[in-house]
């Protein structure tokens, strides 16, 4: 076991897929000599070559249009968006052509491409740094959309991501990258929990508390904070597409009641899917109607009002809090 | 060359021209070149009927485009890469694949259903131009396999200059000096819009914005588009990077078969194209040099008879895929969420089954 920072886990993880597989590469703006904006791929391209590691034009399109061009002759592409709010640019690469392509192809073709993207708010960034664009993929079948939390689950996943057959679109918690957490970098990845499964951070019995990504600290601790009061269960629900609705369905049949907390808007967020699919599922042991916490229906604001837009601990309790006022 | 930098093997009427530049293979199989050209014509032909005759949902003509199109088909080896839009369908024929494979997708059988590895043919893609990155990332691969005997060839219109991705394709495959060949067959319409509403200048002349290559060929000699294509695969596969062909044409026909050019341009016009007809130039010049008689024409004719028959008897036939088929092949490992909703709607399709048993029984 070592203590490693979030951003350090994924480095750890990275170099080791790329130990692993010669057909593994990374590519992405600034993340050779520099290391990626976040260090994120620091030292990788000394280690593994410009080949390996590519430091390409300022294109996010190309970036992935290019990967996918990879992945056909064989490679296994890890690209890195910069930033979330940067990722628009390439959208009708991943949606039109990297989700659709196993599809359309009757099976045919495979395209193993990670996009990783650090995603989310509360580092007082300018605009477009700050946001969490996951529903716009969750909505594109043929991705997987995943979401790490912490050191230890992110060096298993990134792992875990590019192992994967499947296109893959992976968030980062920006404001995280510098948490530390135990990784044990020793454990074989089989040992790991698969990428598709949500994994129950604190168990508790009244009321369930979903999120993912920079939110899942926020709920612990908000879980912590009312402790004495209220026995709340928090899930991390790691894959946001598919859903894992075994475990959800689990924890709140047994609760009765269900909050879900995201940084992105509520309104067509990922929340209403769950909100809506929990319903279904568990209708007859809800308590209270399933409840989001989340981003308001502006664009992302400027920093200095990001703490108003932000779910953090209050807001959070807040919707706990309703949960139990009907 | 002409007065335009139109790199021409072939004049319209039949007569051969030299270009120093561009030397015709010893090896150039023209007679072959004819036959293909005369063939998938034919399949042009025939699926514009079966989509009138409602066969076929919709289809993209490649009417006039022959010529570009067997003529760079025909350069590349077995190893090269071709990656197409949706309109090569005389690519797809020097690749080796059945036009019902083609045929399937415009009926709605399929999204694609050949094998894009067995046959170096990738599926064809609908939104323009987005093939230009994924034939120049392709491209970055054979450099780091080291493959100096492949290199990849990727077709797209005069519209899709316009498009980002191209632009960008582009300045991928100049800085990494890519093995790529940038196909443009500029059949002057993007459906209603001319070419000048793309660009101001020709588009041959982009490329050396961009570090590289570009050159003009006449896309209606099917000689010329053999020569230079051949120049510039070889180019990419000795580590000379891209090429950008554009191969001046003409899209005689609509741009799909709900398409009406009437509305936007002038039968004049496409008379003047009508006389520089890539087939009928080099019927003239085999039959001129005397490399060709009418038991060869005839013969073609025939055999294009015999295509026609096989496509119509094989377009109809086409089964049908299973309802369920619906929701396979959309993750390599499988999603819960799918899973569900595969199982529902086949019991709700089980439903309807039992209703019509238990009707059956009740003898009504």
């Amino acid at each position: 076991m070592s203590k490693l920072t979030l951003s350090k886990a994924l480095n750890e993880g990275l170099r080791r897929a790329l130990e692993a597989d010669p057909k593994v590469m990374i590519m992405g703006e600034d993340v050779g000599k520099l290391g990626g904006v976040f260090r994120v791929t620091d030292g990788l391209q000394k280690d593994f070559g410009e080949h390996r590691v590519v430091d390409t034009p300022l294109a996010e399109s190309g970036i992935i249009g290019t990967a996918i061009g990879l992945a056909l002759r064989g490679y296994r592409p890890v690209c890195e968006i910069q930033f979330d709010g940067f990722v628009f640019p390439a959208t009708d690469q991943i949606i039109s052509q990297l989700a659709k392509m196993r599809y359309r192809s009757r099976g045919k073709i495979s395209l193993p491409v990670v996009i990783r993207i650090p995603c989310g708010g509360g580092i007082g960034a300018v605009e477009h740094h700050s946001e969490s664009p996951e529903a716009y993929f969750t909505h594109a079948a043929g991705l997987r959309v995943v979401a790490c939390a912490d050191a230890a689950d992110a060096y298993s996943m990134i792992q875990l991501a590019i192992a994967s057959d499947d296109p893959v679109i992976f968030f980062e918690p920006k404001r995280r990258y510098w948490d530390k957490g135990e990784v044990d970098t020793t454990a074989p990845l089989d040992s790991a929990q698969p990428l598709d499964r949500a994994r129950v951070v604190l168990a508790g019995t009244d009321v369930t508390l979903l999120s993912y990504g920079p939110l899942v600290r926020t709920c612990v601790e908000a879980a912590m904070a009312v402790a004495r009061e209220r026995s709340v269960e928090v899930i991390d629900l790691r894959s946001l597409s598919p859903l894992d609705m075994a475990t959800i369905g689990e924890s709140v049949r047994r609760t009765g009641r269900c909050v879900v907390a995201h940084e992105a808007p509520v309104y067509s967020g990922l929340g209403a899917e769950i909100a809506a699919r929990v319903t279904e599922a568990c209708f007859y042991h809800l308590e209270a109607p399933v409840l989001r916490v989340g981003g308001f229906a502006t664009p992302y604001p400027p920093s200095r009002l990001e703490e108003h837009y932000l779910p953090d601990l209050d807001r959070i309790l807040d919707g706990v809090d309703r949960a139990f006022s009907y | 060359m002409t007065e335009t930098g139109l790199i021409q093997l072939l004049t319209p009427e039949g007569e051969r021209v030299d270009n120093p530049a561009y030397p015709l293979d010893e090896a150039a199989d023209i007679k072959g070149m004819y036959r293909d050209m005369v063939l998938v014509r034919r399949i042009d032909t025939e699926a514009i009927a079966l989509q009138r005759h409602g066969e076929l949902g919709l289809w993209a003509s490649l009417l006039g485009q022959e010529a570009a199109q067997i003529g760079s088909g025909r350069a590349l080896t077995p190893k090269d890469m071709a990656f197409p839009s949706y309109r090569e369908h005389g690519v797809a024929w020097c690749r080796g694949l059945d036009p019902l494979r083609l045929l399937e997708l415009f009926r709605g059988v399929s999204n694609g259903s050949w094998d894009p590895e067995e046959h170096k043919f990738h599926l064809y893609t609908i939104v323009i131009g987005d093939q230009t990155l994924h034939a120049t990332g392709y491209a970055m691969g054979i450099q780091r396999d080291a493959a100096e005997d492949e290199a990849v060839i990727v077709y797209f219109g005069d519209g899709a200059t316009s498009q980002g991705d191209v632009s960008e394709a582009f300045a991928w495959a100049s800085v990494f000096n890519a093995p790529v060949v940038f196909f443009c067959q500029n059949n002057q319409w993007a459906i209603s819009a001319p070419q000048d509403r793309q660009s101001r200048v020709p588009l041959y002349q982009r490329a050396s914005g961009f570090g590289f290559p570009g050159v003009r060929v006449d896309g209606n000699d099917v000689l010329a588009c053999h020569a230079v294509t051949r120049r510039a695969l070889q180019a990419a596969r000795e580590g000379q990077g891209p090429t950008l062909i554009e191969a001046y044409t003409y899209r005689m026909g609509a741009h799909t078969t709900t398409d009406d050019p009437t509305r936007y341009r002038l039968a004049s016009d496409v008379e003047v194209w009508r006389l520089r007809d890539p087939i009928e130039r080099v019927r003239s010049y085999l039959a001129r040099s005397g490399q060709a008689d009418s038991t060869f024409f005839a013969a073609i004719d025939a055999e294009a008879n015999e295509l026609g028959e096989r496509i119509r008897e094989g377009c109809r036939t086409l089964p049908d895929p299973a309802p369920l088929e619906l929701f396979d092949h959309v993750y390599a490992g499988g999603s819960a969420i799918l899973d569900d909703e595969r199982e529902r709607y086949a019991a709700y399709l089980e439903s309807f089954e039992q209703t019509d048993t238990a009707l059956e029984e009740a003898g009504l």
